[in-house]
């Protein structure tokens, strides 16, 4: 890291600012109004196809190139055991148990 | 407000509450490996366990790390990090409507969006149970907030969080709320097809750009009519 002591400070209150502006622009803008169904069904869309890309990105890419690792293969074995209705918490053990041990053979 | 209204709001807001536990359990791992690497990358124990309080979005908080970490600036560090949030734009938008009230309090009631509450929120019809909404962040964020103070704070007694497999809490947390979006044969396709295009963008775009331009798939919902 190249940022000193006060620059990091800097980033931080950015940071806590340009979320705050960006979680608060839907509601200010949009709010209160009824909208066209077309907009409905465009909104009930949105949460599949950020949440596939969050996922996809995190498992397959790292930084600018696709990429897989241990983590993939915990991933994996953790979203078999989320479709056969496993709890979450438990999914999660499973899956940095998994990334965890074939990282250390 | 009327009484059944108000009793309502309640059920739905302890509702939220315990819907969100599991995820702040999940959340106060995550958070507690953004210390121990804010920790590593040089940040101080206070600077660590402020930007998880004040910043709360874990992938904001990574992406500026991360970019940092390698010897980027404020300015790149901050666009990362605000485009990681940039889906927060569009969850906020599909909750506008479900928030009553003037600008500054449904401003102040935006704030209460992470990714799950948002997930957990939506009645799958286009509109949010705004109560439950706010009952799940709750837990999430004190939690969030104890994750970062332990691992900013013992963090070095940890050592590699890589070697720990602490990089797979992230995606697992994420698939959880996916499974329960896939309700029918159109989310599934713009599920998949959001996917390839983030995939496909991943290596001729800055971090964070291949997740909001999966969100441009759902405009398949113009054109598609609903049977």
């Amino acid at each position: 890291m190249t940022l000193t002591h006060a620059e990091v400070w800097v980033l931080i209150v950015c940071l806590a600012a340009m979320t705050v502006l960006i979680k608060a622009l839907g509601p200010v803008l949009l709010g209160g109004r009824q909208l066209p169904p077309w907009f409905s069904r465009v909104i009930v869309l949105m949460a599949p196809a950020l949440l596939t890309a969050l996922v996809v990105t995190s498992v397959f890419a790292s930084g600018r190139s696709w990429s897989v690792g241990a983590h993939t293969v915990g991933v994996g074995v953790a979203a078999v055991m989320l479709w056969r209705r496993c709890s979450l918490v438990l999914c999660v053990v499973v899956a940095v148990l998994v990334t965890a041990g074939l990282r250390a053979i | 407000m009327a009484g059944p209204s108000d009793e309502d709001a309640r059920q739905a807001f302890l509702r939220g509450i315990k819907a969100g536990v599991p995820f702040g359990v999940v959340g106060f791992f995550l958070s507690a490996s953004f210390g121990v690497l804010a920790r590593q990358a040089g940040f101080s124990v206070a600077q660590a366990i402020v930007t998880a309080m004040i910043v709360f979005a874990g992938s904001a908080q990574f992406a500026a790390l991360s970019v940092i970490t390698v010897g980027g600036g404020i300015p790149a560090a901050l666009t990362a990090g605000s485009l990681m949030n940039a889906r927060f734009l569009a969850m906020g938008i599909a909750l506008a409507p479900s928030l009553p009230g003037g600008p500054m309090k449904r401003a102040v009631q935006g704030q209460a969006v992470v990714d799950s509450s948002w997930a957990l929120a939506s009645r799958g019809d286009g509109t949010f149970d705004r109560w439950l909404l706010f009952g799940t962040t709750v837990p999430q964020y004190v939690t969030w907030a104890l994750g970062s103070v332990v691992g900013a704070i013992f963090g070095d007694a940890l050592g590699d969080t890589h070697r720990l497999g602490l990089d797979a809490i992230y995606p697992v947390f994420f698939l959880s709320l996916l499974i329960t979006e896939l309700r029918d044969s159109s989310s599934r396709w713009v599920a998949v097809c959001g996917g390839l295009v983030a995939l496909a963008l991943v290596p001729i775009s800055p971090p964070g750009v291949p997740i909001l331009a999966a969100s441009a798939v759902t405009l398949v919902g113009l054109v598609r009519r609903s049977r």
